[in-house]
């Protein structure tokens, strides 16, 4: 299975990052050969739809589960719409999450944010 | 003569400004261009309000023509197309209606749909034609309302038109001025208030506009604005006095003008300052 998480940085030792639509990178882990990527962003610079673009990003990747403390509606629509699973993190350590999707731990993200498009004013 | 007013914020008193000066010219047009919150029309009270709605373009996608090329979703600069399981998906709220993903559709698999943003009303509180633009929650941009609100007979057949501008800087705030002969600046006496002010004063020079200020809620003593107002040249057009009386007529969403005869006085003599400033400004730009 392909999962993806948010990243704060390029590498497996930093955190998960609490955006998912402009977060700097993303983490594409393989949990059968236990393999890693890091896909830089290119949504993060976005004027607007940044969470349409990364969800686009991630589905293009085939990535079988998103793994994300939070996730807007319309990133939410993209994913959904690809059949793709959403899991809430636990913490904001890559390595347990991973773990415990692995372990089957994590439960569904079931609430959606109607986004920050007017800087939170919403 | 179109006048616009504007400020960097909100709470100024633009609206205050517009309204008054509206009712105090003896024939006027008044546009209430701030379509995410318009309020003049709650001093105005017109009557005889008809309707027109306003709507943009949005596209809609064939997927019996789509060959999944995705031209379109990497054009659209807003990321308001997706392509998901051999399906695009349009999000209505991102797409900011510039009409690229069709004219770029190799295939033709995209056409054009007319969406209702907001509305547009006219009408009458005694000397003053009231416009008001009104944009309906969660739409991306009230541009297309402001076209629709300028591009108006009624408004060019009038000596004066006053334009109450949405507060700052934006696109909305520059295709409000865009036509306006002049504008004014409404500037609150404090050192918040000269930053707001700076920044329409900067846009206006930016638009090649010619310029003055209104000082709102002066009291005794420094105002802040006023100096950064000769420190740059600003032609200071008048002051309006942070006074109860006025406050609270205004609260009451009374026009000043037609409720006292000192602020008839007050707003008359404004008009005067401004009719002969924008004169003034024509006959050396013509």
């Amino acid at each position: 299975m392909k999962i993806a998480i948010p990243t704060d940085e390029g590498f497996m030792k930093s955190n998960v990052c609490i955006s998912f639509g402009r977060t700097p990178y993303f983490l594409i882990y393989d949990t059968v050969k236990r393999d890693f990527v890091f896909l830089d962003n290119k949504a993060a610079s976005s004027q607007g739809g940044a969470g349409i673009k990364a969800a686009q990003l991630l589905v293009d990747n085939e990535i079988d589960a998103l793994i994300t403390p939070r996730c807007g509606e319309n990133a939410a629509d993209v994913i959904n719409a690809a059949n793709i699973h959403m899991y809430k993190t636990i913490n904001n350590s890559i390595d347990d999450n991973i773990e415990a999707y692995i372990e089957g731990k994590l439960s569904l993200l079931e609430e959606v944010h109607a986004g920050f498009h007017h800087h939170g004013g919403n | 003569m179109k006048i616009a007013v504007l400020s960097g914020k909100g709470g100024t008193g633009k609206t205050l400004v517009s309204v008054n000066l509206a009712a105090a010219s003896k024939e006027s047009v008044y546009i209430d261009c701030d379509v995410e919150e318009p309020n003049g029309h709650l001093f105005f009270k017109p009557h005889n309000v008809s309707k027109k709605n306003i709507s943009v373009k949005i596209p809609i996608a064939d997927e019996n023509l789509c060959n999944g090329c995705r031209k379109c979703v990497e054009f659209c600069k807003f990321n308001a197309l997706a392509y998901i399981n051999k399906k695009i998906i349009i999000f209505d709220e991102v797409c900011h209606s510039c009409g690229g993903c069709s004219l770029l559709c190799p295939e033709k698999a995209i056409s054009e749909r007319e969406k209702i943003i907001g509305e547009v009303q006219t009408g009458v509180s005694d000397n003053v034609t009231v416009i008001t633009g009104i944009l309906n929650t969660g739409e991306a941009s009230g541009v297309p309302i402001i076209k629709s609100l300028l591009d108006n007979e009624e408004a060019d057949k009038r000596e004066y038109v006053f334009i109450d501008c949405p507060p700052g800087s934006a696109c909305v705030v520059m295709e409000s001025i865009k036509d306006a002969d002049y504008c004014i600046l409404v500037a609150e006496p404090t050192l918040f208030g000269v930053h707001n002010l700076n920044i329409v004063y900067e846009l206006v020079k930016l638009f090649n506009k010619p310029f003055g200020a209104v000082l709102n809620k002066c009291l005794d003593g420094e105002n802040p604005s006023e100096k950064f107002c000769m420190e740059n040249n600003i032609k200071i057009l008048g002051k309006i006095p942070f006074d109860n009386e006025l406050g609270k007529i205004n609260s009451n969403a009374l026009i000043l003008t037609r409720e006292n005869e000192k602020y008839r006085e007050m707003f008359s003599s404004l008009l005067k300052i401004v009719a002969k400033e924008v004169e003034y400004e024509t006959a050396i730009n013509s």
